[in-house]
């Protein structure tokens, strides 16, 4: 199994007190499988995303991927498991705004020591970057940043991409352009892909999809 | 990994190359300031210990006539005769050159560039081919001798054996001084029997001309110290700014698997290569900072303190390596804050941008009350200090809390302002002001030191000055000084001028302990010339009448304080009881002093013949004079000096030290430039979005232009009103405590209205310089930039 997440809690400090966003998820995703993952806002999405990635810690439960748990992981072995095994497209792009579109490719390729040129170059040409590789993002639409953090993401070729509203900042032309193109290459790579949407049409384009309600899988 | 992180955090640099100027220039500045002061000190301290290795200044005690005139030879052969270990010394100036002989066979080992057990030519040293040593610039002086160069001889000095230097110095069969070496034997005769003319000469701090030209170092050090603090001003506003601009960046970077413990180690190292790289420019920099001042400083030195310092600069190595410790210090102190943030920060923050009211709220609240505090604590040091390092607490905590503090007093300012401002430009203007005072906080901060910096050390040198001309003018009342060979020219010289001057007054001194420390006691005779000129610090009403009764005593400043000695309190001379009547500025001097009467003097010190006179007479005489003394008596003019010349060359070495001083207050105002110029700048891009709106309901880039380059000027302006009370703060304390403290004399304070006024004016111009280019830039800003701020695509 890929993905293995057992029992999730995961609690915020409010200024109403503590907030207990995730009570007890459970999900599973094996390779080269599709999973979309929505919900209401405050439902425990990008919390669930984020616990996943390794970029917070849960309070109780375990997430293996790959068999290595990281919830009980310190920062230095999460953060060899997100370079290593997971992809993360964000809703807001998080491309290095003073590296070219070619080096924000290749860049997450290059910390994981997978840096392969001919890959970088085929991922560009299919997310329709190759005139664009010289520019810098603020260079960019919004569309072809996001194509290109799509592309940073899958230069690697990590086991899982985790995406969280990766069309959320797109019109819908180019939001459907994005999403397929993320779809055939996560298929092309075999990774297994974790999707949170608001929208049900892109949720209905995965393998599987998982609503989440008041902190618990419904 | 480490090389696409180092990467990826470089590439910011080279996209905000202005960003990187600034941190580079900021920082390159500071350690030229300061290295360069550093190196002047250096220098001329290495001159001052080539000195005192090669004459054993300051370290033997020695045996000289009590007249001070040279004595035979045939008293060193009688003194080591009598089991005494001393060294004869021979000395004078030829063409300005200090030449200095020693018997290389009896001086102390390490004296000189010749001792034994060292690796030169000793042979060479006593036989006759090669007999003096230099160093290269004093060897291009001299002509008519053969020279070995040796960069070990104190500069503009030769040194030779005693009798090479007799026969260059005419002296042939005396000496000047007998140097005593530690460790005499037990049992030797006393020296008043067998050279009573001799007096000891004890090795002291006073007679060290380290200590003397401390007093100018110390102020050097100052400037170096606050140009190097306005610089570290400027290296953190750059990395604030860079860190605050790139923590979107640190959260891609984690995000993406860098590991928080490397991403702060990269960013320290990316830091270090930054400081050593500047570090290195700010080094050569204060090389050029060096080698221009110092022979303005060289011959400062020389006229006031007679001490000699190279006048060109040696590369050493200790100076490269404090110049890049202190950059690399400066950047980590500059970054720590930065680096500690950073490592806290969790890996979710929000990456907001920097928010123009950061002072608001908690933060400003913390910053308060720290310069309230500082600033409290300088209060209390104001009248507790006492020492140097109560002095420099003072300097510290008045200059670092009034810093903290200048933000929420402009702020507060500003607020004023606000609530009473007509019309809807002005209010936009005042409140739109306020929030770009945390941007330009430390930018206005580096200036308020500045300012203070020019203020308190121009106020302490020109006090120097003025108080300095008056001493002058006290202690060179007469038109003419003589100084005679032995006592029939005295007599000769006294018989002469008696009927054609208006007062021969003697100067006679012996060498006493007063109040348990050593110093020397004056004769003075019953005269006007020291009524109507010598100031007290402190004195009763008649204090002359009383000295000259020959019941008082007065005392300099030093002395008073070193040995507590008050007005109205009993000293003994010669077990015969004086009051102290009056406590004189004697300032330079490092060690106590006394005036008694004439009489009461000889007396005391019958032996102590008078061969220095004061002559009282027209100015307008003196040359006449001079020259039917010669015709008369055979005293020669140049036994003479005439006051006028003194003081001419006193003024002509102050306008030199003046040099020195306007020089760095404009290097120092320049470094506060720069550093409005690059906040200005670093803040140009985020002042778009905010001036957007104000453009788009009618105001004219040209407008937003003027109102930018108005509104730097306005803050400069407050600045300076700031800084005018606090550098006189800081020159209170430079003269009241910490030269108290460091030389034992207190210099009076006075105010120079003009030169403070023409600072303003310069700090202004330097304001408006450096937001003229912003503002341009601004009033040039393309119409599609403005309205991209009303687009969703920015």
């Amino acid at each position: 199994m890929l993905l293995d997440v057992k029992n999730i809690h995961k609690t915020y400090q409010t200024a109403d007190g503590p907030f207990e966003v995730l009570r007890g998820v459970d999900l599973r995703l094996g390779e080269g499988e599709t999973l979309a993952l929505t919900g209401e806002s405050g439902s425990g999405k990008s919390t669930l995303l984020h616990l996943i990635g390794g970029l917070d810690m849960p309070d109780r439960g375990a997430i293996v991927i790959n068999g290595h748990d990281i919830a009980g992981a310190d920062d230095a072995a999460r953060a060899a498991i997100r370079r290593g095994s997971v992809g993360v497209v964000f809703q807001q792009f998080n491309l290095i705004p003073s590296l070219t579109v070619a080096d924000n490719i290749a860049f997450q390729a290059r910390l994981a020591d997978k840096y392969d040129p001919q890959w970088s170059e085929a991922l560009a040409g299919t997310m329709g970057l190759a005139d664009h590789l010289r520019k810098y993002p603020e260079q960019l639409s919004g569309g072809q940043q996001q194509r290109v953090a799509i592309a940073r993401t899958l230069a690697p070729k990590p086991a899982l991409v985790l995406a969280d509203e990766p069309t959320g900042n797109l019109d819908e032309d180019t939001a459907r352009v994005v999403m397929d193109l993320m779809l055939d290459l996560a298929a092309d790579t075999g990774a297994g892909l974790l999707m949170v949407t608001h929208s049900q049409a892109l949720a209905g384009r995965l393998g599987r999809r998982l609503h989440l309600k008041a902190g618990r899988i419904a | 990994m480490t090389r696409a992180v180092l990467t990826a955090l470089m590439s910011h640099w080279w996209r905000n190359p202005l960003q990187l100027f600034t941190l580079l220039a900021g920082l390159a500045l500071a350690t030229a300031l300061w290295s360069g002061v550093q190196a002047v000190n250096a220098e001329a301290r290495a001159s001052y210990d080539a000195a005192a290795a090669t004459l054993g200044e300051g370290q033997y005690d020695r045996f000289v006539r009590r007249d001070g005139l040279p004595m035979d030879e045939q008293v060193f052969v009688e003194m080591r005769r009598a089991g005494w270990l001393v060294s004869p010394v021979v000395q004078g100036r030829l063409d300005g050159i200090r030449i200095v002989g020693v018997e290389p066979l009896t001086a102390p080992v390490g004296l000189g560039p010749v001792s034994l057990g060292q690796d030169n030519d000793l042979a060479g040293f006593l036989g006759g081919d090669t007999p003096f040593f230099a160093n290269a610039d004093t060897a291009a002086g001299l002509s008519g001798v053969d020279v070995v160069i040796s960069e070990n001889v104190a500069p503009n000095t030769a040194i030779a054996d005693i009798g090479a230097a007799q026969r260059l110095l005419d002296k042939t069969g005396v000496i000047d001084a007998l140097i005593i070496l530690p460790g005499q034997p037990i049992g030797q005769r006393a020296q008043a029997e067998v050279a009573p003319d001799l007096v000891r000469q004890v090795a002291q701090g006073g007679s060290d001309i380290g200590r003397l030209t401390d007093s100018f170092h110390l102020n050097l050090t100052a400037f170096g110290l606050l140009s190097f603090a306005v610089g570290i001003f400027i290296v953190h506003g750059a990395i604030g700014l860079a860190f605050e601009q790139r923590r979107p960046v640190v959260r891609t970077l984690r995000a993406l698997g860098v590991p928080l413990s490397r991403l702060v180690w990269l960013m320290a190292v990316e830091l270090l290569l930054f400081a050593l790289l500047a570090g290195i420019i700010g080094v050569a920099l204060g090389y050029l900072v060096a080698a221009l001042l110092l022979p303005d400083v060289a011959a400062t030195l020389r006229g006031l303190y007679g001490a000699d310092v190279a006048g060109t600069l040696q590369l050493r190595p200790s100076w490269w390596l404090s110049g890049l410790a202190i950059a690399v210090g400066g950047t980590a102190v500059a970054a720590s804050g930065a680096l500690a943030q950073l490592s806290r920060m969790p890996l979710l923050a929000a990456a907001q941008p920097r928010a123009l009211a950061m002072a608001a709220g908690r933060r400003a609240k913390v910053q308060g009350g720290l310069a309230l505090l500082l600033l409290s604590a300088s209060l209390v040091l104001m009248v507790t200090a006492d020492g140097l390092v109560g002095g420099f607490a003072l300097l510290g905590t008045l200059l670092i809390g009034a810093a903290l503090g200048l933000p929420l007093i402009l702020d507060r300012l500003l607020a004023v302002f606000s609530t009473r401002a007509k019309g809807p430009v002005l209010g936009w203007f005042w409140a739109d002001t306020r929030q770009q005072l945390p941007g330009l906080s430390l930018a206005l901060m580096a200036l308020l030191l500045a300012m203070a910096a020019n203020v308190g050390v121009s106020t302490m040198v020109s006090s120097f000055r003025l108080t300095f001309v008056g001493f002058l003018d006290q202690r060179l009342a007469s038109e003419l000084y003589i100084r005679t060979e032995d006592t029939a020219q005295s007599d000769a010289l006294i018989a002469f001028a008696e009927e054609r001057v208006d007062a021969i007054l003697p100067i006679q001194s012996a060498d006493v302990t007063l109040g348990g420390q050593p110093a020397e006691v004056f004769s003075a005779r019953d005269h006007a010339t020291y009524r109507d000129n010598w100031r007290f610090l402190q004195s009763t009403s008649d204090a002359w009448d009383q000295t000259f009764s020959g019941q008082a005593i007065v005392i300099n400043e030093q002395l008073a304080r070193r040995a507590d000695i008050a007005l109205d309190q009993v000293l003994t001379l010669q077990s015969r009881a004086f009051t102290v009547v009056g406590i004189y500025g004697d300032y330079g001097n490092p060690i106590g002093q006394a005036v008694i009467a004439e009489p009461v003097f000889e007396a005391l010190y019958p032996e102590v013949e008078a061969q220095n006179f004061g002559l009282r007479m027209d100015p307008a005489d003196v040359e006449n004079f001079l020259s039917a003394l010669e015709a008369a008596t055979g005293i020669a003019p140049t036994q003479a000096v005439d006051q006028a010349g003194i003081k001419a060359i006193s003024l002509e070495i102050f306008e030199r030290t003046f040099t020195v001083t306007t020089a760095l207050n404009i290097l120092t105002l320049a470094v506060a430039g720069f550093a409005i110029l690059m906040s200005l700048l670093t803040l140009a891009t985020m002042r778009v979005p905010q001036l957007a709106p104000a453009w788009a309901m009618g105001l004219t880039r040209r407008q937003l232009g003027r109102i930018e380059l108005a509104r730097a000027v306005m803050l400069a302006c407050l600045t300076a009103l700031v800084a005018l009370p606090l550098g006189l703060a800081l020159a209170w304390a430079l003269l009241a405590v910490v030269n108290v403290a460091a030389f034992g004399w207190r210099l009076p304070m006075y105010l120079f209205p003009a030169d403070y006024l023409r600072l303003a004016v310069f700090a202004l111009l330097a304001a408006a310089l450096a937001a003229a280019w912003p503002a341009l830039r601004l009033a040039r800003t393309p119409p599609a930039d403005l309205l991209k701020v009303f687009s969703n695509e920015r």
